[in-house]
């Protein structure tokens, strides 16, 4: 599937992420941008995350950031499944 | 359906704000109560719905009890929480703005109907209807007494004065009707009854005072805003050393000259029958004391 309008969720507030989607031209694939207070520690493990959850609603031609402010697993996937289904037109909210 | 259990305090938590829902347990509160409905800003209420749901999964809140409050049906929101929150089964859910018995039953319809789809039995997570309207105060025995899944009554100050147009005042003498006949009607129903919040976080003394009314009035529990006012509140609700003592006493003799076929007796010369006991046998249930 593929972002039919720009999206965005969660916050910049501490143990929160916030995440922006943008819809890409025909054939970008996918573009990721993850910046994190706990990058080093968790970067890896994000960036995962990530992945399978764009994986799991087979996105693309997509441009995402994430900026993470020490954000659990369980708000990570809540605040990419909220920008996704806002993306795709599912959900409203922001932007 | 009815077991005991404390609910001094239940503190609401913004179903938005992961900070505070991850940190929910820590503060010794009896009952988190996850608010999905007036926290939540109209914009948010999707993202909120999604981040309560991911970490119910996975958070430890300790021993207090886990409720939502979700959107009220006549919304666009009160479906899709239902949809998602139903499956997870939290220790409860607290409906808003109830009016009537009708709409508890057309909501506990829609409830049995998702646990039905997810093979999930039908008495296991309790509801907790909130009184905050002119006509749920009307209406507030039968919506108490007719269901087994409702095994608490709250009433929301704020709401309440909203739709009676008048200003909710710190003495709450707009809603002290309405504070008492909800407790009549929790009582007369054998269910626990929850006061509204104190909306100054800063006044301890004003909360003091509040908690020790709505105790001295039959409430149960009081509903609050931030982890400061829990201490409070426990305080007020907790029996104090002395109480736990006297409790012991009057039930202890009471089993022993019930064995004696003694139905009435004293103790320091004053008259002990079935209310007093049933008064200390509450109280000893709230200390958590068992007579053995």
């Amino acid at each position: 599937m593929k972002p039919i309008t720009p999206a965005q969720s969660g916050t910049f507030e501490s143990s929160d992420v916030i995440v922006l989607i943008e819809p890409m031209p025909k054939n970008s694939g996918r573009k990721i941008e993850i910046s994190s207070t706990v990058m080093q520690q968790f970067g890896a493990s994000f960036q995962q995350i990530v992945s399978d959850m764009l994986d799991q609603y087979d996105m693309t031609d997509i441009h995402l950031i994430a900026k993470d402010k020490g954000a659990l697993e369980p708000t990570i996937k809540a605040r990419l499944e909220t920008a996704i289904k806002r993306s795709l037109g599912q959900q409203e909210g922001t932007l | 359906m009815k077991t005991f259990r404390n609910r001094r305090t239940m503190l609401y938590i913004p179903g938005n704000n992961p900070a505070m829902i991850q940190q929910g347990g820590i503060y010794g509160a009896d009952s988190i109560l996850l608010d999905l409905e007036d926290a939540v800003a109209l914009n948010q209420k999707d993202a909120a719905r999604t981040l309560v749901r991911n970490m119910i999964r996975v958070t430890d809140f300790y021993d207090a009890e886990v409720c939502v409050r979700i959107n009220h049906l006549s919304t666009p929101f009160g479906l899709a929480d239902l949809e998602e929150i139903v499956p997870l089964q939290p220790s409860a859910l607290r409906y808003p703005k109830t009016e009537s018995a009708e709409e508890v039953a057309e909501l506990l319809a829609i409830i049995e109907k998702i646990e039905d789809k997810h093979h999930l039995p039908h008495d296991r997570m309790t509801l907790h209807a909130m009184i905050e309207t002119a006509m749920g105060v009307q209406n507030v025995f039968s919506i108490a007494s007719k269901f087994s899944r409702i095994d608490a009554i709250t009433i929301g100050g704020q709401d309440l004065t909203a739709d009676m147009n008048i200003v909710y005042t710190a003495d709450g003498a707009g809603i002290d009707f309405a504070r008492k006949r909800i407790v009549m009607a929790a009582k007369a129903s054998h269910i626990d009854v929850i006061d509204t919040v104190f909306p100054d976080v800063n006044d301890e003394e004003g909360l003091r005072k509040e908690t020790e009314y709505a105790k001295r009035i039959g409430f149960t529990g009081k509903a609050v805003i931030n982890p400061r006012q829990i201490d409070v509140v426990h305080d007020v609700f907790s029996p104090t050393e002395e109480e736990i003592r006297k409790a012991y006493r009057i039930v202890k003799e009471f089993r022993t000259n019930s064995k004696a076929g003694i139905g009435v007796f004293a103790i320091d010369g004053k008259m002990v029958d079935a209310p007093i006991v049933a008064r200390a046998e509450y109280l000893l249930r709230l200390a958590n004391v068992i007579i053995e």
